[in-house]
């Protein structure tokens, strides 16, 4: 039986992916397993292609190498997919999330289930800007079944405070709620 | 209790609890989030410790050098070229035998600049007086802290240490950290009490010109303490062990060596993709197993010999290269067998942050049973025309 999980997120500088890495790993091990989060370590720049990784296991992750075959990938950004090859390595049976607002028409690997959701509109509505990382990790959290939407409501809450905290909560149930009801 | 954090928080807060009096330290990627966290937890009135800021890291380790010699706790944290700028102050730390611990968060050296991992900055100080220990996980990296400073300010040893890891792949990962409490850090760790320092109501010199005729006695007894200073780490770490569970008492971690026909040789985070990769080699019927080097000053050359002692061939992976020669690693294993016929292959590998995959570990294991090895693994084609 292969127990580890691996989630890969592509996103643009200042989207906040290596947050929701974080987060998302967090809430997995408030959950009882084992995880393991970091980014693809580049040089920073607002807007260029970054990557950020989340291991699951229910035994102590030792890997330490990038993520090449993903059972989930996050896309924060849809306009990344002409510039990154972002359903590399992706297993058959995995799960994509694309923020978008269009229908995928690129061509996506076999056995691969996409789920497309507008984080970007949702976030709006939410927080009054268009940072669609707490978005996606409550429509991460409806799709994968890795982690749950309450014990991920507390890692957001442990990084986020006040009102900040309340939007990018109800920014993750929105799209969790949603994510729910299509699939 | 464990908790889920990041590397470089997990090993600020590691060092709080050791109690350190003064702080110096100069921001550098990816050192840069431990000596934040210090800051902040001084600036908060959570850590009850001097912070200097500096304008260097020559100026950081001096200042750490001064303040232990007034008889100070003393923490610094740095890498790579900072770490290369600390040069001079780094021989003077351990000449005047200061037991300072530093952080190193290994990175790459330029040029060309990389701020990536590998460990030829902490290397490139092996031969500086001061003690070395390498961490495999954030678990390590935390533990080691505590460790060090027990070995380090010992009156037998009062040597500075290094707690070596690795840039980005541990001090960048959130992972689950069993982390003390102040009450079990300080049953391990009492407070500091110097054996000699500076004090204006008993004025002593530390650190003068030695003439030919006594210099080489001063190298020798650092070397002496150096070198003893492997029985205090295992005294240490036992004691580590059966107070918390995690016994650092050995030098070196074995790891499915027992049976093994090839052995890989290596330090630091490399060694959990290592045993993967092992596991996964294990199944096709590859008997290979791990030696892994915690600590790299002292060397533990007869713990090497000993758990290699059986093996057909061994693969040494080095994070560095001593240009001109070989890895740091490989040559200390060669040096170790020396007598033997146990066939060794040095593999230079992952410089700069190039990624190490389980794939990659095969690929050397088979390399080393074909007997090809003192090599750059994974270069690209076009520098090899």
């Amino acid at each position: 039986m292969i127990s580890l999980r691996e989630l890969r997120i592509h996103g643009r500088g200042g989207q906040g992916s290596v947050t929701a890495a974080e987060l998302i790993a967090v809430a997995a091990f408030a959950g009882g397993v084992y995880a393991q989060a970091f980014p693809a370590f580049g040089v920073e720049r607002r807007g260029a292609p970054v990557q950020a990784f989340v291991r699951f296991d229910d035994k102590k992750i030792r890997l330490r190498s990038q993520v090449y075959e993903p059972d989930y990938i996050i896309v924060q950004d849809s306009t990344l997919i002409r510039d990154v090859n972002v359903f590399y390595g992706v297993k058959e049976g995995g799960i994509v999330i694309v923020n978008t607002e269009k229908p995928i028409t690129e061509q996506v690997p076999p056995g691969v289930r996409v789920i497309t959701i507008d984080a970007t509109t949702m976030a709006l509505k939410h927080l009054g800007v268009p940072i669609t990382n707490t978005t996606l990790m409550g429509a991460f959290a409806a799709a994968s079944g890795e982690i749950n939407i309450n014990p991920l409501e507390a890692a957001i809450r442990g990084r986020f405070t006040g009102e900040m905290a309340d939007k990018n909560i109800a920014a993750a149930r929105d799209a969790y709620t949603h994510v729910r009801g299509v699939t | 209790m464990m908790e889920i954090m990041e590397g470089s928080h997990a090993v600020a807060h590691a060092v709080k609890m050791c109690r350190p009096e003064v702080i110096a330290a100069y921001p550098i990627t990816p050192q840069t989030h431990i000596v934040e966290a210090l800051a902040e937890m001084v600036a908060n009135c959570t850590l009850d410790a001097e912070y200097i800021t500096v304008e260097s890291e020559f100026s950081a380790l001096s200042a750490c050098l001064g303040a232990s010699a007034a008889g100070s706790r003393v923490y610094s944290a740095t890498t790579s070229q900072g770490l290369a700028l600390m040069f001079e102050v780094c021989f003077n730390t351990a000449g005047m035998r200061f037991p300072v611990v530093m952080s190193i968060v290994n990175r790459a050296l330029g040029a060309p600049l990389s701020i990536w991992n590998d460990q030829q900055d902490s290397i490139s100080l092996r031969d500086s007086g001061w003690l070395q220990f390498y961490a495999e996980d954030n678990q390590e990296a935390t533990d080691l802290h505590y460790l060090a400073y027990r070995v380090a300010e010992h009156k037998d040893v009062l040597l500075p240490a290094f707690v070596c890891f690795d840039g980005f792949i541990l001090s960048h990962t959130y992972e689950p950290v069993e982390m003390l409490t102040q009450d079990q850090v300080d049953s391990y760790l009492p407070p500091y009490r110097p054996v000699l320092r500076l004090d204006s109501a008993d004025p002593v010199s530390i650190g003068l010109f030695a003439a030919p005729d006594y210099y080489m006695e001063f190298r020798y007894l650092v070397d002496r303490a150096l070198k003893g200073s492997a029985g205090v780490i295992q005294a240490s770490g036992r004691e580590f062990g059966e107070m918390f569970g995690r016994d650092y008492s050995a030098l070196v971690e074995e790891y499915r060596l027992e049976d093994a026909d090839c052995a890989i040789v290596a330090m630091g985070s490399i060694c959990g993709t290592v045993k993967d990769a092992i596991d996964d080699m294990r199944k096709d019927g590859i008997k290979a197993g791990l030696l892994r080097i915690r600590t790299f000053r002292p060397f533990p050359a007869e713990e090497v010999r000993k758990a290699l002692d059986g093996v057909s061939s061994v693969a040494v992976l080095d994070k560095n290269i001593s240009l001109g020669a070989k890895g740091a690693v490989c040559m200390e294993v060669r040096d170790a067998l020396y007598g033997t016929q146990i066939p060794v292959q040095g593999y230079i590998i992952a410089l700069g942050g190039r990624d190490v995959r389980k794939k990659d570990v095969r690929n050397v294991v088979d390399l080393t049973r074909s007997g090809k090895g003192d090599i750059f693994y994974g270069l690209r084609n076009e520098v090899l025309k």
